[in-house]
């Protein structure tokens, strides 16, 4: 049904007007200053070491993946950071506002968030944290680690590669721009239904959640293309299917899962897009609409995509254990089983997020038990990484201890889950916050497996280790502040407090409200310990060898540290599972390439970037129905792909003479580096 | 399981000769994948389309039975599934090598393209004639959009066939060429195929209902 636009609208601005920016709410205009700041000092940081023509021809331009999968997971950690500020206010508002005496200033009755700021912050903070923060993350631990430990030298299709980055962070940017002007939605991350539609949200809050998301998920399902065309395509000689490492295993499932659930996702915001754009009826109430039809098809893409979020820490542990246990992983085949098993059973659970909807016995009952069957794969991917480091040299490094403590945070999130799966119980904790420990021990899991990879890794595409010593000062506050802060939540929720609230009616919680408070704290230490790692390792850099922990298995260790541009200088031969084990053990692990042939890269290109700024003014376009932006930014966007279908440029050659003497000195190919322009190939033969 | 061979003299370390991939077969699998996304998209709108075809989503408007009519389904599904034989016919020219046979073939499966969306603009305009559009119920809502999005799809079909047009003329039948004019025939059998689902569900079902 069509329905009237409130407030003003007029051809040149759409509906954006002054009044749009929040400058009477000192925590956004705060924000916004301290945003500011720090973007100008780093704007005026790059234009001081005139860094800028490096910045736009090595990065922004760049179709080199782990440049992509380096700038990926920045954009991952900024994200995250954001998020846990929404999570910091949610949990600070909790704690003040209990009871009908709490305190209340800025406009709020009861702590400091009025209830419609309180919602966003919610709304903001589950977005944010699962779409661009995890995400991101991961799909950048893909992109650098995918190719080098199959032994190729980039994605299969590195400009489609640009394009899902730059597409992921149109979205992002769309979601911080939110924060300046406008609104962000109030109908939480999941987008509940009929609230989200335009009747009950006639501001621009929803618009931005859809848009962002859309966006971002066009990008996600780009790069899960990419990894599965890679893994397919692009394995050295020799890497057989049951030699891949494991990581890489379950980049495949987990981008299956990408490449089928996106898609998903993508329709059910398209039909709530026409529904508050073209006034069509399918989520609203009334002229036959039906808004149980948005909440399944949105868990269809939501389950799946928990377990797109959980399956990569999956591989990295696989990774990290063997590492630091010198031992071969046990169970490699069941491992890689247990990956697909729960991609596919991923599959047929998502109505397990509405059990109280009504479906009936039957219908909870076959998704209690597909649930259950989770528990099996993820069961035996437990036991299997105890039995690996069972009698192992076990050494405690920085990506071991995140390792071991996503495996125990994943026993808590796991046996919550099993008690959630049955229905009788699902009805009492129904939307109350013990769903929301459970699943945030799950995410944490998440959360883990990316400091482990990030430890675990960075030696290698940076050539120095992160320090150790900070490095383990943030895992603790890190883990203990997860423990301080989801423990008690379980009690909570157990105790019948439900989820979303801005004021506490019971004040008998208000203990371990201040419990939760508390790891709050510990959260806040463990950013410090963070940011203190940064700059002590990059103040050291303290250098790393081709194998930085000693006892790496796979393929990556076999490269230069740090990694040089085009991977290898010569295609490895694959001869075992764990190929630099099996070289170790053969004596054979010091043995480099000696002669050359010339490799052909791919040109950098700036139509991935273009492409995201065009994406972005087409989502501000669409959110503040600004038509004339909007249709410019797409018809631009075609334009630029279908011009960009005409370029002869096919890449250069790195030639042999080349390889030999950048290989002497490997810091000068290393990806940070600074490179020479090399002129590009106008034809080439089709291979 | 690992098994621990040894190294003999034999063993190979580097394999210089793997840099040389097969580009279009990568291409044609990439887009194969693409089209597995695709599919997925097609299925949650047919999937909504049964949900929302019940008696309660009409809300009082037209039903299957009346904003669909079988026969002139029957002729949109013979010139799509011309359009899809035209292209066939191109790329039987294409494994000759003949540019001329190229686009006649591209020339002829455009326009029975370009006359499929029409028909299909040309109903979909009609309902809305009647006072029977999209925001009219929930039921029209999912029709208009399942019919709009296949004809998107035929758009951007029709676009890309012109492009090839003008790469074939400006650069014959490079590697690049070769792999869109091989991507876009796919894509042209599956948005028939695509049609042929959306004739049986919608067409004949609804029709029979």
């Amino acid at each position: 049904m069509q329905v009237d636009l409130q407030g003003p609208w007029s051809p040149l601005f759409g509906r954006l007007t002054l009044d749009a920016i929040p400058y009477d709410n000192p925590i956004i205009v705060g924000t916004f200053l301290g945003a500011a700041t720090i973007g100008l000092i780093v704007v005026a940081a790059v234009l001081y070491y005139k860094k800028l023509p490096y910045l736009w021809r090595e990065w922004l331009t760049t179709v080199d993946h782990k440049k992509i999968g380096v700038m990926y997971i920045i954009l991952g950690l900024v994200m995250l950071f954001r998020g846990f500020v929404d999570g910091l206010m949610m949990r600070t508002q909790q704690v003040i506002a209990v009871g009908p005496d709490s305190p209340g200033v800025l406009g709020a009755q009861h702590g400091f968030l009025p209830p419609f700021h309180f919602d966003q912050v919610y709304s903001a903070h589950g977005t944010i944290m699962l779409i661009f923060a995890a995400t991101p993350i991961l799909a950048g631990l893909g992109n650098i680690i995918v190719p080098l430990q199959i032994g190729a030298r980039d994605m299969a299709y590195p400009y489609l590669n640009a394009v899902s980055l730059w597409l992921t962070t149109a979205g992002a940017a769309l979601i911080m721009l939110s924060l300046f002007v406008g609104q962000f939605s109030n109908a939480a991350w999941v987008g509940l239904m009929p609230l989200a539609e335009l009747p009950y949200n006639p501001g621009v809050g929803v618009d931005y959640w859809m848009w962002a998301i859309q966006l971002s998920s066009l990008g996600t399902t780009f790069n899960a293309i990419n990894i599965i065309a890679t893994i397919v395509k692009m394995r050295a000689p020799g890497m057989t299917w049951f030699r891949l490492p494991v990581f890489t295993w379950v980049n495949l499932s987990t981008s299956i899962i990408g490449l089928t659930a996106f898609p998903v996702l993508g329709v059910a915001l398209s039909l709530l897009t026409a529904d508050r754009y073209l006034g069509t009826d399918f989520f609203t109430v009334g002229h036959g609409g039906n808004f149980m039809l948005y909440i399944d098809l949105f868990w269809i893409w939501g389950h799946p995509e928990v377990y797109f979020l959980i399956l990569p820490p999956f591989g990295v542990f696989s990774e990290i254990v063997p590492t630091f246990s010198e031992k071969p992983l046990f169970g490699y085949l069941t491992m890689v089983a247990a990956s697909f098993a729960i991609a596919g059973i991923g599959w047929s659970v998502w109505a397990h997020h509405f059990f109280t909807m009504g479906m009936g016995p039957d219908l909870n009952g076959y998704f209690s038990s597909a649930t259950m069957l989770v528990g099996i794969p993820t069961g035996v991917k437990i036991f299997n990484w105890l039995f690996t480091m069972y009698r192992g040299r076990i050494t405690f490094t920085t990506p071991m201890l995140w390792a071991v403590a996503g495996i125990f945070l994943l026993l808590f999130g796991g046996f919550t889950g099993m008690m959630l799966s049955a229905p009788a119980i699902n009805y009492t904790v129904h939307d109350s916050v013990f769903v929301i420990a459970h699943f945030h021990c799950m995410v944490l899991v998440v959360a883990t497996g990316a400091f482990a990879a990030v430890a675990y890794w960075w030696p290698k595409v940076f050539g120095f280790k992160l320090d150790e010593h900070n490095g383990k000062l943030f895992f603790w506050t890190f883990v203990l502040g997860s423990v301080v802060v989801f423990v008690p939540m379980f009690g909570l929720g157990l105790e019948g407090e439900t989820r979303r609230l801005d004021y506490i009616f019971n004040p008998q919680w208000r203990p371990l409200l201040i419990a939760e408070e508390v790891g709050i704290v510990l959260y806040c230490i463990s950013i410090f310990y963070f940011l203190k790692m940064i700059y002590v390792s990059l103040r050291d850099r303290v250098p790393a060898g081709d194998d930085a922990w000693g006892t790496g298995r796979t393929l990556e260790w076999m490269t230069h540290t740090p990694v040089p541009f085009y991977n290898f200088a010569v295609t490895p031969q694959i001869n075992a599972l764990d190929e630099l084990a099996w070289r170790r053990e053969n004596g054979l692990d010091k043995v480099k390439p000696e002669t050359f042939v010339p490799i052909h890269m791919p040109s950098n290109t700036a139509v991935p970037v273009i492409i995201g700024v065009l994406a972005m003014a087409f989502g501000f376009g669409m959110i503040w129905r600004i038509w004339w932006m909007a249709g410019a930014a797409l018809l631009a966007i075609i334009v630029a792909v279908i011009a960009r279908s005409f370029d002869k440029n096919q890449g250069y050659i790195l030639t042999a003479e080349e390889i030999a003497k950048l290989e002497s000195k490997t810091e000068l190919a290393s990806v940070i580096a600074e490179q020479p322009k090399r002129a590009p190939l106008d034809h080439v033969e089709a291979h | 399981m690992a098994t621990i061979a040894k190294a003999g003299p034999n063993t190979r370390l580097w394999n210089a000769e793997a840099d040389e991939h097969d580009t279009i077969s990568t291409r044609t699998f990439g887009f194969w994948l693409y089209m597995l996304s695709d599919a997925l998209i097609f299925t949650s709108i047919f999937a909504s389309y049964a949900v929302l075809s019940t008696p309660m989503n009409l809300a009082g408007g037209p039903g299957p039975a009346q904003v669909t009519n079988a026969v002139e389904g029957f002729w949109q599904t013979l010139i799509i599934l011309g359009s899809v034989f035209a292209y066939s016919q191109a790329t039987v020219a294409l494994k000759n090598g003949s540019k001329a046979g190229v686009a006649a073939g591209i020339l002829v499966a455009m326009a029975l393209g370009v006359a499929f969306v029409s028909m299909g603009w040309h109903d979909l305009a009609a309902l809305t004639a009647q006072g029977n559009g999209y925001s009219r119920s929930a039921y029209l809502s999912i029709f208009f959009t399942l019919i709009a999005t296949h004809g998107l799809h035929m758009g951007i079909g029709i676009l890309w066939m012109l492009i090839m047009l003008v790469q074939i003329a400006r650069f014959g039948f490079t590697a690049d060429v070769v792999a869109r004019l091989l991507n876009l025939r796919m894509f042209w059998q599956f948005q028939a195929t695509i049609w042929v689902l959306v004739y049986v569900y919608v067409y004949l079902l609804g029709g029979a209902a």
